[in-house]
């Protein structure tokens, strides 16, 4: 059996997330980020918000929206530091800190979420 | 004829002009396209505040309006704007790419950039006004 290459994987998350970044997060970051916290919109309460997002599809969602995103972060990052610094020497330090930050974030967001 | 050839224990260095650190602040597509790199930051950022938010629910009614509170703070409330310009760009780039990816023929004529892009803006509005309908509660 051949080498398998990593990069069609990597490429795959990078391109679906960020579909799912384009889709979704500017209406997460208008409502939670703005809205709510600038008094535009009336928030919703502490006991609605814990039970919609204990709700499994919305757990999964909530999953999805933060790890997703991530590995789009990751490859996009990674090739502008390639690109716009020309680091490319750093390159084992870059992928480590890029993919590596991607996959603690998706680690962290299943605990929370699953702890909730 | 009988003269030796020179090997030199190395290949020989190609000729490569130097290119600045800062080439992209040349010409404007240029800058364009590192800040649509750069949105990516921003992506991260919306996670890591997400996920931090995510906490705050499960520890409970006394850390959830804290964390709240924490949100409302100016330097936050910059952020978050930042962010949300970066993002707008990302999701602009990225459906305006679909027309690069997709060509659609109708009766041998090819459909214009912009009808194929179309759907994606439309998709995207019903999706946000989804999100939130049921974040708000209807």
């Amino acid at each position: 059996m051949g080498k398998r290459s990593f990069v069609p994987l990597f490429w795959t998350l990078f391109s679906v997330g960020g579909v799912v970044a384009a889709f979704l997060i500017p209406i997460h970051l208008f409502l939670f980020g703005l809205a709510f916290p600038l008094g535009w919109i009336q928030p919703p309460t502490y006991e609605r918000l814990l039970a919609l997002a204990r709700l499994p599809l919305v757990r999964l969602y909530l999953f999805v929206l933060c790890s997703l995103p991530l590995f789009h972060w990751a490859h996009r990052f990674r090739y502008t530091l390639y690109d716009g610094l020309q680091v490319k020497h750093l390159n084992e330090l870059i992928i480590l800190g890029t993919y590596g930050g991607a996959i603690v974030g998706t680690l962290v967001a299943g605990y929370l979420l699953w702890s909730l | 004829m009988t003269e030796k050839p020179v090997y030199t224990e190395f290949h020989p260095r190609w000729y490569r002009t130097r290119v600045s650190t800062y080439w992209w602040l040349d010409r404007t597509p240029y800058v364009k396209f590192i800040l649509r790199e750069l949105s990516s930051i921003f992506v991260a950022f919306f996670v890591v505040i997400t996920l931090l938010q995510i906490r705050a629910l499960g520890q409970g009614p006394q850390a959830y309006p804290a964390f709240q509170q924490r949100l409302q703070a100016p330097i936050m409330v910059i952020l978050n704007i930042l962010s949300l310009l970066f993002v707008l760009f990302h999701t602009i780039t990225w459906f305006n790419l679909t027309p690069k990816a997709i060509v659609l023929r109708v009766r041998g004529r090819r459909l214009p950039d912009l009808l194929i892009a179309a759907p994606n803006y439309v998709a995207w509005l019903v999706v946000s006004g989804v999100i939130a309908w049921i974040v708000t509660g209807g």
